[in-house]
Parts: structure tokens; sequence; C-alpha cells
């Protein structure tokens, strides 16, 4: 068996026990006596900033007061009716950044209400049971295709279906769920949490999963809107950034998403090969997870490498203290020139960087490090091309959803915003709401906190 | 530092601590645990008349109000007096009393309302030396059905009656316990000082049903399917006896009486309020029953540095002291006009007090789209209901009005003389002011 000192790229750098534990629940569940507990401390807010902060707008303070009268199961639905992946947020959103950042309690004792741990016990009381807390409104006869089962189009397809609407759930992939299944931390997305939520979720029924289909390859944007009512595309960013650097196309050097997803879909995490000494490119929070893995995995030193300091990193503040707690080197403000080695990689070397204010340059100052496995994480690309109007290197969309194209709308990271799962649901979810308006003529249901603006004099 | 030692109607103890009667001195044993851990006098689980014990229900006795994380706010309870034979409760009793003999030790005694049975009881209790009894009139369930308890202490005829027969046959204090279960809490302790008690302590415990089992539809605690209410206790009920012992202190009728306060007391500064409104000293049960008898220690130690801080060097200076200031609602100044005053830099902007004054008072807090909370002094009518819902303490305060200031909610100019309802225009039976 190898072990961390192992030279080169090898499997079973650590036992299969040690990566167990490795890999466990970041946020193990809290159970019914601390849920109570860690309810007790919220406020009930007025007009809740947690709510506000919530891309979905999950009314926090009602689920949390269920949880605490004993309801757990009516918090979930509470949860639930707002944003049904509100299971996989609970595991996956920068809390931090978003309801527990706004949490008045943060404010007042640096010690917010735990909302991420308590809508993860509300939700996983739910889903427990064996049945589907939603119904379908009767079929409406309307016929809409939602292209990619990533957060994005299964929020959004869920939504049209309870609206009873009939729906086409395609994916390129031939497993859905996107990122979930492909691109979230295992530790985050456990006991193969993200196939069960949509299992959970196609259980409303009206909804036609065909994986292994392709936009681009196997249909065509026209072809859906002759045959679909309405077309939603939540096709996510397939696509990587190219790295400028030279010597990128010797062994090792590897897209940090595609070892991802490989981790991600292992059956047998120990047997999965790992750097001896790791270096990633980037400062998102693709970058993090593929080094805390990395080290998870058994690499000896693993060197999370941004261009720029550690207060620009797309990743927070507590994914990168998660990095280094887990014994990764974030070396900030160096950007790769070149990858050395004789066919397969064996040193990085950076330079140095700075900003005046002009721009980032480098420094002239250089350094090498050792590597054999370099991940690049600096940035995910859309690579649809349908002609549909683009924003950036984004599809443009509509404050509703809607794109250049009649009849098309499209949501989630392939449009502009926060590349996050909640987003992608939010937008998900709104689209589904305008389609069904559009559809059927009726009113655009509000999805935004009820309270809001109104009280505001 | 402070001297804790008092003297309740003749009978001293290091401290004015007393364990009330309940399980926590149901017996020897307990008992010398407790003075080990320095409780200044205990009152020995209610005795019943010789013969065969009463028997308890063999199921749970306790029912619960709990707060966060189980912290216990509320106990509840359907145990009945000592079910130990008489005499082997006043053997240990004289063995306890001869080995500590400078801390108090009360008899609780409960017999049927019978002079015969006072009687025969009261000089077997005076073999044990102890330093007094507490006439239980409080216990509020199965007792009660029997006609003891507060069958008795709600008729103040039997208590005086009672009361008689104890100075009759017995010659150390008589303490009598009342029950709150009554409608004027005032009658039957005029009745004890009219019989010749010693002293009243209050309160027993209030008839509760804690709970509902929502599956079986039965109260908790369940005995088969069935529930029957029992006496709550613990600090939920403190509020209710602290008025209590207030009534008792200052009515014309039994002013000065001394009082043994009980109900709630958990912390130095529950028994600092018993205290200031006139109780000589403290009982305790449920918080002795939920932390054990080491609570002991924080009560004493707390007690004496407060009374330090304030210049207090016995607890007898400290006895009443707040019993003036109780008064009827119409004799409160009605020219005391106060505003509420929200801290900007305190607030935490959970909008509490907005939606409480919104929904729920007077209308009088502005929320701004950046979320600043601020009090609109022509709507406030002063109410604090803010105050106390804001979990900031000292966030948001009352703010007096000074005499020339005009309250903008009244357009009226604020008055230096005090005035009440007694003299206000609105009252019909208004009396002219002088
Ligand atoms: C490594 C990594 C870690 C992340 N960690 C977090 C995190 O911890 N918290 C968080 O909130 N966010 C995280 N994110 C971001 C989050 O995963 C995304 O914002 C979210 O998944 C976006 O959802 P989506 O539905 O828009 O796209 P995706 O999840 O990307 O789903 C798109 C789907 O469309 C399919 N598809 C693509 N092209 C086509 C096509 N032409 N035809 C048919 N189907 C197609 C894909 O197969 C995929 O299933 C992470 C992202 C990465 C890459
Ligand atoms: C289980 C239990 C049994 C009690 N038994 C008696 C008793 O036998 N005699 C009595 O006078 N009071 C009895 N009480 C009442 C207590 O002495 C006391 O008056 C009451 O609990 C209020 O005080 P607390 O709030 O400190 O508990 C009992 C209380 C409890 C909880
Ligand atoms: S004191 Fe009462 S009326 Fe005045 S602001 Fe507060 S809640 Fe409103």
């Amino acid at each position: 068996m190898a072990d961390s000192y192992t030279p080169g790229i090898a499997a079973h750098r650590l036992e299969a026990e040690q990566i167990a534990l490795n890999f466990a629940d970041l946020h193990p569940p809290l159970d019914a006596h601390e849920a109570a507990v860690a309810a007790d401390r919220c406020y009930f807010c007025y007009d809740a900033p947690c709510v506000t902060a919530c891309p979905t707008a999950i009314d926090i303070p009602l689920f949390i007061r269920q949880i605490s009268t004993g309801q757990s199961d009516e918090a979930g639905r509470t949860i639930l009716g707002q944003n049904v992946l509100g299971g996989m947020c609970a595991r996956v959103c920068p809390t931090e950044d978003l309801c527990e950042g706004a949490c008045v309690r943060e404010a007042a004792e640096g010690k917010p209400v735990e909302i991420g741990r308590l809508q993860r016990h509300a939700t996983d009381t739910l889903m427990a049971r064996q049945d589907h807390p939603f119904g379908r409104a009767p079929e409406t006869g309307h016929r809409v295709a939602v292209v990619g089962a990533g957060p994005a189009g299964l929020a959004c397809a869920h939504r049209l279906a309870m609206r009873g609407h009939a729906v086409t759930l395609y994916d390129a992939k031939d497993k859905p769920g996107g990122l979930n299944e492909f691109g979230i931390a295992a530790y985050k997305s456990t006991d193969g949490f993200a196939q069960a939520e949509v299992d959970w979720l196609l259980q409303i029924g009206g909804i036609a999963l065909e994986p292994g289909r392709a936009l681009g390859r196997d249909l065509t944007l026209d072809g859906l809107t002759a045959e679909f009512d309405a077309v939603f595309l939540g096709v996510g960013l397939a696509g990587v950034n190219a790295l400028e650097a030279a010597g990128t196309d010797r062994d090792g050097v590897q897209d940090a998403v595609g070892f991802i997803a490989a981790l991600r879909q292992a059956d047998d995490l120990s047997a999965l090969p790992v750097g001896r000494n790791v270096v990633v490119i980037g400062g998102g929070m693709t970058a993090i997870d593929a080094a805390v893995q990395s080290r998870l995995l058994g690499a000896e030193t693993v060197t999370v490498a941004y261009r720029r300091g550690r207060g620009r990193m797309g990743a927070s503040r507590y994914e990168q203290d998660l990095a280094t707690s887990s014994g990764v080197r974030i070396l900030e403000n160096a950007q790769p020139r070149a990858i050395l080695g004789n066919g397969a990689v064996q040193q990085i070397e950076l330079e140095y960087t700075a900003d005046d204010g002009t721009g980032l340059k480098g420094t002239g100052e250089t350094l090498r490090l050792p590597a054999d496995q370099v991940f690049k994480a600096i940035g995910q690309t859309l690579t649809l091309a349908a002609g549909l109007e683009a924003d950036g290197a984004k599809i443009r969309v509509d404050a509703r959803g809607r794109t250049s194209a009649p009849r098309v709308w499209a949501g989630g990271d392939c449009t502009p915003g926060d590349d996050l799962t909640v987003v992608a649901v939010a937008q998900g979810r709104d689209a589904a709401e305008d389609i069904h308006a559009e559809l059927t003529g009726a009113a655009r249901a509000v999805t935004g906190a009820r309270i809001g603006d109104a009280a505001r004099t | 530092m402070a001297d804790l030692t008092t003297d309740f109607v003749g009978i001293t103890s290091p401290n004015p601590f007393w364990l009330a009667s309940a399980p926590p001195t149901d017996k020897e044993y307990n008992v010398r645990r407790a003075f080990q851990a320095g409780w200044g006098g205990v009152v020995w689980k209610t005795l019943g008349a010789e013969g065969p014990p009463v028997v308890n229900v063999n199921g749970p006795r306790y029912g619960a109000i709990h707060g966060a994380d189980r912290r216990l706010l509320g106990l509840n309870n359907i145990e009945l007096i000592t079910d130990r034979p008489l005499e082997v409760n006043l053997e240990e009793m004289a063995r306890v009393k001869a080995d500590w003999p400078d801390r108090a030790l009360i008899a609780s005694i409960m017999v049927p309302c019978e002079e015969a049975a006072w009687k025969a009881i009261l000089p077997r209790v005076a073999e044990t030396n102890a330093d007094g009894i507490e006439l239980n009139f409080g216990c509020p369930h199965g007792m009660s059905e029997r006609g003891m308890g507060s069958a008795v202490g709600q008729v103040p005829e039997y208590i005086e009656m009672v009361v008689r027969w104890c100075k009759a046959y017995y010659d150390r204090p008589v303490i009598v316990k009342l029950t709150p279960n009554i409608a004027d809490i005032r009658k039957p302790a005029e009745a004890a000082r009219n019989g010749g008690a010693d002293a009243v302590s209050l309160i027993n415990t209030i008839n509760s049903i804690t709970s509902v089992n929502l599956d079986t539809m039965s109260p908790e605690p369940s005995i088969d399917g069935k529930g029957s209410h029992g006496g709550y206790c613990g600090p939920a009920v403190k509020p209710i006896a602290l008025s209590m012992v207030s009534e008792i202190a200052r009515a014309e009728a039994t002013r000065g009486m001394p009082i043994s306060g009980i109900g709630g007391v958990t912390t130095w500064r529950d028994a600092a309020e018993f205290i200031a409104l006139g109780c000589g000293n403290v009982q305790v049960c449920t918080a002795a029953m939920t932390y054990g008898f080491r609570i002991v220690s924080e009560m004493a130690s707390g007690l004496s540095a407060w009374m330090d801080d304030k210049g207090y060097a016995r607890v007898s200076d400290v006895v009443g002291r707040a019993v003036p200031n109780v008064t009827d609602w119409q004799y409160l100044n009605l020219n005391y006009v106060t505003k509420a005053r929200i801290d900007q830099d305190a607030c935490i902007q959970c909008g509490r007090c907005y939606a409480a004054c919104e929904d729920t008072s007077h209308q009088a807090i502005a929320m701004s789209p950046a979320r600043m909370f601020t009090v609109k002094d022509d709507e406030c009518v002063a109410c604090n209901l803010c105050v106390e819902v804001c979990p900031v303490e000292d966030c948001i305060t009352m703010v007096e009005l000074q005499p020339g200031e005009t309250d903008p909610r009244t357009g009226r100019t604020v008055e230096d003389a005090s005035a009440n309802w007694t003299t206000h225009p609105n009252n019909p039976g208004a009396v002219a002011a002088e």
C-alpha cells in the first residue's frame, strides 16, 4: 500500500477507514434535542434579515419556530415549499455569506442561529417520510421542456409539475443532479444524498426524465420550441477556462472539476489516485474543494495558488478556513508561469503578483513548488451556442428569466448572477412561475418574502 | 462581610435559607446532607397522624414545564405527605436536631381537623426538640380530598381553630403554611394571626395541570391513563408568591407578622426579593430538587455579596424594605410620563419591538428601509412592551419627561406635582385635590 510520501500520483495513500472518517458529513445533522436548543436562539425577527439574505426567501423564523414547537415536518414543508432543494441547500449553502451572515445574533454576539443545520434537521425529517409533500394541480395540457437536470432545471421542473404542466427533463449526462451530483464536495453531500433528493423530487409526477440527451448534440432549440409550449435552459457551465502557462499539456495537469466529478462518482475513494504534492490554481469554491479533497485522500502537501489576496477569493472565509484547517496552504498573490517536468509534471513555477491600481502584474519574483498533480480551477464557462443573446459570457435574461428567444427561459449558472446552488433554485422556480403565468394567463405568483417592503415607512 | 444569621420568631439559623417541607426533607439521610451542604434550616416533610401512613401513587408524581434546553421552569406534583411511619420520622428528627443544634428544624404537621388528633401528636413532636412546627394547610391534592391540607387552608375559621389548639398544646413557635388556592390570601393570614400563630409561610403549591398528552388524552403525570390536578411550584410561581407575600406584609390586619417566603426561590436574588417584601427568611424546594443541595452556596454567597455592596449588615436590615413601595393602582402617579428610547448602537435590528408595538400596541415605532427602528414620541404611551420583548438588555429604556416638558402625544405639559386616579377628572368618584 502507498502512503502520503509515495512519489507521483498514487491510489491507496490512506486506509479505507481513515478515508471514510475524512469524508464524513461536514455538518452532521442535529438530533431533536440539539435542534430544539438551536431553534430557541431564534428571535423570530420582524421582516427578518435572514429571509432577505436567502435567495429563495425561505420563511426562516417560521420554520425555526415550527421546529421549536415540535413540528419539524411542518418546518420541512415551509422550507421545501419555497426551495424544493432545501435539503441540498442546507448542506452546501455558504450560510456565512447568506442567512447566517445576516442573522441579528451574528451582529450581536458573532454567533448566528445555526440556520443551515436547522434547515437540514427539518428537511431530513420531512424527507425521511415515504410520501412526497407536494401535489400537482390538475393537468393543464401544456408541455414544457427543461434542459439540464441541475438545481435550476430540477427546481423549474418541480414547480411546473406542481402547476399541472407536463415536463420533459433532458440532461446531457446519464445521471441527473448537475453539480449536486458531480461537483459539490463529497463531505457536504454524503450517503448518496444528491441522487436520493432527485428521486424524492421526481415523486411529484408529471416529469419525464430523459438522461443522455444533450442540446446541441441530440436536440436543437428550434426543435424544442417547435415541440413544446415553453423551454427552460438550466445547462450550467459545462466548459472550463484554459490556463495560460507553459507546459499545461504535461501529465498530471487536470481540470479540478473533472477530478471532483471522478471523486464524486467513485465507489471506493481509497482507490482514487492523488498526487503526493498537489497544487491547485484558482481561488473559488472549486479550487478549495479540489484542494481539501486531495488532502483528505492523503496528499502530503496541497497548495492553493491564487493570483490575488485572500480577501478577493471567491471561496468564502469559512471555506478558506476549512482548507487551512485541513492542512492546505493558501498561497496568495501568485500566478503560474510554467509547469515543469519530464513528461509528467514535477514542479510548478509561480510568479508573485502585485496590483498597483492599473491591473494585476507579475513582480518578476518567482518560486517553485514540487508538484505531481496540478489542478486548474480558474472558472467554468458556458459552452452552449444556441443563438441566444449573451450577457458577458452568459445567456442574457430579463428579471423574469426570459431569454432573447420567444418562449425560451433560462436560469442557474448559465445566466448572470452568483454561481450558487440556491441561486439556481430560485431562478428555476421563478422562471417556472413566469412560464406558468405566460401559458395560462394566471397572475404571476409572488415567490419572495411576504413581509418585506410593505412594512417599511 | 454581611451577617446572614437570622432570628425568625426566636428560631435562629446561620442563614435565611431553609429547605421547605418536601422530598428533600423527607428523612434523616437527606437532612444531614443538606446541613452539611450549608442549609440554615429544614422544615421536615409533613407528618401525619399515628397509624398506617398514607400511600403514594406508584406511577409518576411529577409534571413539568420546560424552557429552552429543558430548563425546568415549573414543576407539578401529586405526592402526599410522608409515607413513612410517624415514629421513624420522630426518632430521626430528634437525632438530627441533637447533632445539629445550630440549625433550624421545624416539624410540618397535617392531621385531621379534630382537637384530639392535634393533642395527640404535638407532645410527641415536642419531644424531638424541634424548634417549632409548621401547619400544612396548603397541600392542594389528595390530602385535601380527605378534609386536610388546603381544604383547611381555604376556611379561615378552621385555621384559627386549629392554631388555637396548637398554641394550647405546644409551647414553641407555630407557623401556618398557607395555600395560594384562595381568592384573598389576607383572610387566612389574618385568621392565623387571630388564632395566635407566630408566623405564616407561603406559598404552598398551586392547583395545576401542567400538560395533556395529546396521544392518550390524559393529563400528565399520567397514572394508568388518568391524571389528577397537582400542585405547581418552581420558578414559574415566584411572581404569584411575591404578590401574596406583599399583600400580607401591607394589610392592616397582618402587617408586621413574620413571614417565611416560599415559592420559586431559585437564586440569591429571588431570596432577596422575598426578604425585601417582608419575609424573615425563605424556604426552597424545587430549586433543590432540580439542582441538588449545593445551590445553597450560591444563594448564601450571592446574598452576602449583594448586602455588602448595598451596605446592609444583617438580613433584618433588608426585611420589608420594599413594602412601603407596594401600593394600589389608584395611587400611582399619573403625572409621571416616560417615552421609550432605542439605543441605536446597541440595537441589533431584530424588529421585535416593531412587531410588538405595531401589531399589538400603539403603532409608536417606525421602521426605516435600512431597518432603523425609532420611537414616535407622539404615539408612545410608555407601556414598555418593547423593552420587555427586546432581546438586548438596556437597548430600549424608558426615559422620564421632566416637569415643564410637553408630552407630544397628549400635548400636555408635564407637571411637577404627583396626581393619581383618586383626583383624576375622568374618575366619577374623584375627590377634589387639596
Ligand atoms: C466544484 C464545485 C463546488 C461547488 N460547491 C458549491 C457549494 O458548496 N455551494 C453552492 O451553493 N454552490 C456550489 N457550487 C456551485 C453550484 O454547484 C452551482 O451554482 C449550481 O450547481 C448551478 O446549478 P445549475 O442547475 O445552473 O447548473 P449545473 O448544476 O451545472 O447543472 C447543469 C446541468 O445541465 C446539464 N447540461 C449541460 N449542458 C447541457 C446540454 N447541452 N444539454 C443537456 N444538458 C446539459 C449538465 O449535465 C448538468 O446536469 C459549486 C460548483 C462547483 C463546480
Ligand atoms: C414533591 C413535592 C412534595 C411536597 N410535599 C409537601 C409537603 O409534604 N408538605 C408541605 O408543606 N409542602 C409540600 N410541598 C410544597 C413545598 O414545600 C413548597 O411549598 C412548594 O414546592 C413551593 O416552593 P418551591 O417553588 O421552592 O418548590 C411539596 C412540594 C413538592 C414539589
Ligand atoms: S413603550 Fe409601548 S407604546 Fe411606546 S414604543 Fe414601546 S411598545 Fe410602543
